[in-house]
């Protein structure tokens, strides 16, 4: 899609303003893009290193190294079925299996309206609430087959949308910090390119 | 007056406050503050396995082959010797069974993921990882499972291809585009078991250096593509040589097989490359072995030539010049050979009083560039300030760029760069202004009047670059700008940064011209019929002199043509005689760099055809024209040469010159200051025409090197995003481009590294010859661009 829209590059430089380096801000800036387009484009990648003053080939680099940052579209709603040992122990795969079934679709595609992506998850932390699933990494519990369908039936018709945003968005609030208090006031010669553990020593 | 700076000096100051003393397995090694384990260790020869050091880059742990014992105060640990800097009294054991474990261990881990397809595996049999598996491997694999697979070699680039089964993530190569070449487009992507190395979506590795990361790159994962395939390492055999492409004069060794040119390595010289070496120069090994090279003599009859023996077709050269009117024979060129050939076409010119020579093609600087007082890349990189004057240096001197850049990186020294558009080097300026062409003297005295200038000038040495910016603009411009520099720092030294391989060699050793007769006079001489005899040495002035009309105009005038050339370019073909030349790899002999560096270059196959070294065609003119030579073996020629120029002493014999060379400094003869010129405003509708050179364009050896020939880009003009729109033509369109000489038809592009006003044409690319538009008696050259 898309580079960065006018209001969201007045927003990376806010975010960027932030930290001592600028190519500090490369991951709140990746999650900017993708809360813009619903999934990390290539336009906004090279954006973003124009931005930070990295390679677009850094900041592929950096992005791909993380499972949240997505390269293809996907749904509006990602919903992501645990598999591990508890959840699967607890019916994981017959809740997977019913997804498939619900939706038409096979786990790790996409629906053809672009509403739903399933995708099969390894561990959540929550195993004592197996099996449990997230929509758009928002927690759902304890989930039985039906429970899940009121879920898709509740995400089709909208009325969750104040709890879960499009896929992208990362928080509902964003924080504002007003540039005196960002630490980008350091002077950009006193940091050092190495962590500051690291200068002139080893690292056993 | 000679100097030759020798670098070894056995005094080192009593107590070094810096040094260091450790034991490595028992010996007591002499190490300084900050150098690390391994570094010592290599300092005596005990050999500590490893994949990702690489002295010239930094330490980054990655491998984790490299472990050795160091006594700590809780008794033995182990530690990564490419990460551990030394201290006073510490003990190392590379030998001990906990150590040995390690490697084994380090080992077995990187085969797990490793294919172990070494039977065709371009890096098999000068292998890092196989060597190491042998020596420091444990011999069995406990892993039996399957291997991961990717698909097999995908290019990352027009030369490099990446086979990420083989690769073992030791970050050389992509520390090395970020590091070294300053060009991030390769990184880790992914992550854990799936980690590869990898491009952006659709943007290749096209940096000029990609074929660094090849060689240093431990395994086969990488693997360039003119030598994919083509042979293994224990077929090949190599010679060290210096690289003539340009003239940083880059370290190499020449490999080949079976009489065939197949690779070229970069060695490290401390003084020049580091053991770097740009695509081109790695690359256009595969033009000498191009099917169009010339093989025999030809002469020309009617419109064709026809083949003829060497003794034919010197004696018809040799007739001509026996009855040339005195001083009507011209000698162009000789910057594409070795020291020797241009000591004896000097030679041959003495004897037969051949006025007119000149190993430039008016597209460099006058030889007065050289009566400075001369900076060598150390010393322009050790401290200080460095001013450019100079070309992109990334493209036309790559490895220079390297050094530079270094040198800014690692806070050595401050660059203040004046040029007519951004250049690789702009981003690592502290200071870099635009000045459109011709006006460079005139802002200089400003600029450097500023307070903080002139308090980082006085700060320490200052280094000026000095160079043919833009071939659209006379040289005197860039000799008033380097006296205008002067003027504010009398104690500056000078690095001058012509660009042809031997040109300093051929300047210095008897191709100057004489009495300010250089290669425009020579021209124009002979467009007014007052060259009977033209010899070629090399020079293709069609192709490389700015002012085409008269370099057509002086080539159509000579009365006889000569060509001494490798290929049959666009000036031989004009020849009445063509000789073939022997090509670089083809003669043994000594180069000069741009620094007056002497080193050698070696013949490694045998000459195409029937073709001569430079020198053997002068020694034979010089017999054949009735004078007494007692010249028949290289040798002979570095006898007399040290003899006739002191600065060369001793220095030229094979055994006195070591892998970095000796600087030497032979003036060469003074020539007539170059009048100043004045440019002019601009009207302010017109632009100003930058013409500068890319690394790749369509010069011979590239366009005969099949990998490289593609790297030419189509032919552009370059303006400024404002001013398309103020042309009001659309980017990508063709525009025209006139002035009252001539009007050529390019397409237009916007770059916001051209200053407003100016148009930047790149030299030699695909497309119209913007060179129509250029006289040389105009200082610069305006043009009007309009929109079609
Ligand atoms: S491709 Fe070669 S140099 Fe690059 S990380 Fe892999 S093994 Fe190292
Ligand atoms: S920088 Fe010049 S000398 Fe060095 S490899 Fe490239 S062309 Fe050859
Ligand atoms: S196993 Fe599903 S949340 Fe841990
Ligand atoms: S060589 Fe030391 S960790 Fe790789």
């Amino acid at each position: 899609m898309a580079r960065l829209t006018e209001e969201n590059v007045r927003l990376a430089r806010e975010i960027i303003g932030r930290y001592p380096k600028a190519r500090s801000a490369t991951i709140p800036l990746l999650h900017l893009a993708q809360e813009q387009d619903g999934y990390v484009t290539n336009e906004a990648m090279s954006h973003i290193g124009e931005l930070v003053g990295a390679s677009s080939a850094e900041v592929f680099g950096t992005a791909s190294f993380y499972e949240m940052f997505k390269f293809e579209p996907v749904g509006k709603y990602l919903i992501n079925i645990c598999g591990t040992m508890s959840c699967a122990l607890m019916g994981a795969e017959e809740l997977m299996h019913h997804a498939e079934e619900r939706l038409g679709i096979k786990m790790g595609s996409t629906t053809a309206d672009g509403k739903f992506t399933l995708e099969r998850a390894e561990c959540q932390a929550a195993c004592t609430e197996a099996p449990c699933l997230q929509v758009n990494y928002r927690y759902r519990y304890r989930v039985t087959p039906d429970q899940l369908d009121t879920l898709i039936d509740d995400l089709s018709a909208g009325t969750l949308s104040s709890e879960i945003p499009a896929h992208g968005v990362v928080a509902s609030v964003r924080q504002h910090i007003p540039a005196d208090r960002g630490v980008g006031a350091v002077a950009p010669e006193t940091v050092t390119e190495n962590p500051v553990w690291l200068d002139g020593k080893a690292a056993l | 007056m000679t100097t030759i700076d020798t670098t070894d000096t056995n005094d080192l100051p009593p107590q070094d406050p810096n040094a260091v003393s450790i034991t490595i397995n028992g010996r007591t090694v002499a190490a300084r503050k900050g150098d690390l384990i391994i570094a010592a260790a290599d300092s005596v020869d005990e050999y500590i396995p490893r994949f990702c050091y690489h002295p010239r880059m930094s330490s980054v742990g990655m491998c984790r082959q490299c472990m050795v014992e160091v006594e700590g105060p809780r008794g033995p640990m182990m530690v990564v010797s490419c990460m551990t800097p030394v201290a006073d009294g510490q003990i190392v054991r590379t030998d001990t069974p906990q150590v040995k474990r390690a490697q084994e261990g380090m080992i077995e881990l990187l085969l797990a993921n490793h294919p172990l397809d070494c039977p065709v595996c371009d890096k098999g049999g000068e292998c890092p990882l196989q060597d190491q598996a042998f020596s420091h491997g444990a011999g069995e694999s406990r892993f039996v499972e399957e291997k991961r697979h990717y698909e097999k070699p995908i290019a990352i680039s027009e030369l490099v291809f990446l086979d990420r089964e083989r690769c073992i993530l030791c970050d050389r190569c992509t520390r090395f585009a970020d590091e070294v070449a300053g060009d991030p487009l390769i990184s880790f992507t992914q992550r854990g078991n799936n980690t590869q190395v990898m491009t952006f979506p659709d943007e290749p590795f096209a940096s000029y250096f990609s074929g660094n990361t090849v060689q240093i790159c431990p395994v086969g994962a990488l693997t360039a593509s003119p030598y994919r395939f083509k042979a293994r390492p224990w077929d090949l055999e190599q010679r060290e040589s210096t690289c003539t492409t340009c003239s940083v004069g880059c370290r190499t060794v020449v490999q080949s097989s079976r009489d065939e040119l197949l690779r070229y390595q970069g060695v490290d010289s401390d003084p020049v490359n580091w053991g770097w070496l740009c695509d081109k120069g790695r690359f256009n090994f595969q033009s000498i072995n191009s099917d169009d090279r010339l093989s025999t003599p030809q002469i020309k009859s009617g419109d064709t030539y026809a083949a003829a023996s060497w003794s034919d077709a010197l004696e018809s050269v040799a007739r001509v010049i026996r009855h040339s009117r005195e001083g009507s024979v011209a000698i162009l060129g000789g910057a594409r050979g070795t020291n020797e050939d241009a000591f004896m076409w000097g030679a041959l010119a003495d004897a037969v009083g051949v006025t007119m020579r000149d190993a430039q093609l008016d597209d460099g600087l006058p030889e007065s560039v050289f009566s400075y007082a001369q900076a060598t890349i150390d010393s322009a990189c050790a401290g200080g300030t460095v001013i450019l004057l100079a070309p992109d240096l990334k493209e036309e001197l790559p490895v220079l760029y390297l050094r530079l850049r270094d040198a800014v990186q690692k806070k050595k020294i401050r660059l203040i760069e004046i040029s007519s558009h951004e250049t690789g080097l702009t981003k690592y300026a502290w200071k870099s202004i635009r000045a459109e062409s011709g006006t460079a003297a005139g802002v200089i005295p400003m600029l450097l009047a500023q307070a903080d200038v002139s308090a980082q000038l006085s700060s320490g040495p200052v280094v000026i670059v000095a160079g043919r910016p833009n071939l659209a603009e006379s040289a005197s411009h860039t000799m008033d700008a380097l006296s205008a520099v002067l003027a504010v720092a009398p104690s500056a030294s000078v690095l001058p940064v012509l660009r042809r391989g031997n040109v300093r060699g051929a300047l210095s050793l008897g191709l100057a011209p004489r009495n300010g007769n250089d290669a425009a006079a020579i021209l124009e001489a002979s467009a007014k019929g007052n060259v009977d005899c033209l010899i070629l040495l090399g020079a293709d002035p069609l192709s490389d002199v700015a002012d085409i009309d008269l370099a057509r105009r002086g080539i159509a005038g000579a009365k006889f043509v000569v060509a001494i050339d490798t290929f049959l370019t666009a000036s031989a073909s004009h020849a009445d005689v063509v000789l073939p030349a022997a090509a670089y790899g083809e003669k043994d002999g000594t180069t000069m760099n741009l620094e007056g560096r002497v080193t050698s270059v070696v013949q490694k196959i045998t000459p195409h055809g029937t073709s001569r070294a430079d020198w053997m065609i002068a020694v034979e003119l010089l017999t054949l024209l009735g004078h007494e030579s007692n010249f028949t073996t290289l040798s002979d020629i570095q006898d007399a040469m040290s003899a006739a120029v002191p600065g060369f002493g001793t220095t030229t014999t094979a055994v006195a010159i070591k892998r970095d060379g000796v600087v030497v400094s032979v003036a060469p003869p003074s020539s007539a200051p170059a009048a100043t010129s004045v440019a002019g405003p601009r009207n302010s509708y017109e632009f100003r025409l930058d013409l500068s050179r890319k690394l790749f364009d369509r010069a011979i050896g590239t366009i005969t090197s099949p990998s490289l020939a593609n790297l030419a880009t189509e032919a552009n003009v370059f303006i400024h995003p404002l001013d398309l729109d103020r042309v009001g033509a659309a980017e990508g369109t063709n525009v025209r481009v006139t002035n009252s000489h001539s009007s050529i038809v390019l397409p237009v592009r916007a770059s916001s590294s051209v200053p407003r006003g100016t148009a930047w044409v790149p030299f030699n690319q695909i497309g119209a010859d913007v060179r129509e538009l250029i006289r040389r008696n105009e200082s610069i050259i305006d043009v009007r661009i309009e929109s079609m």
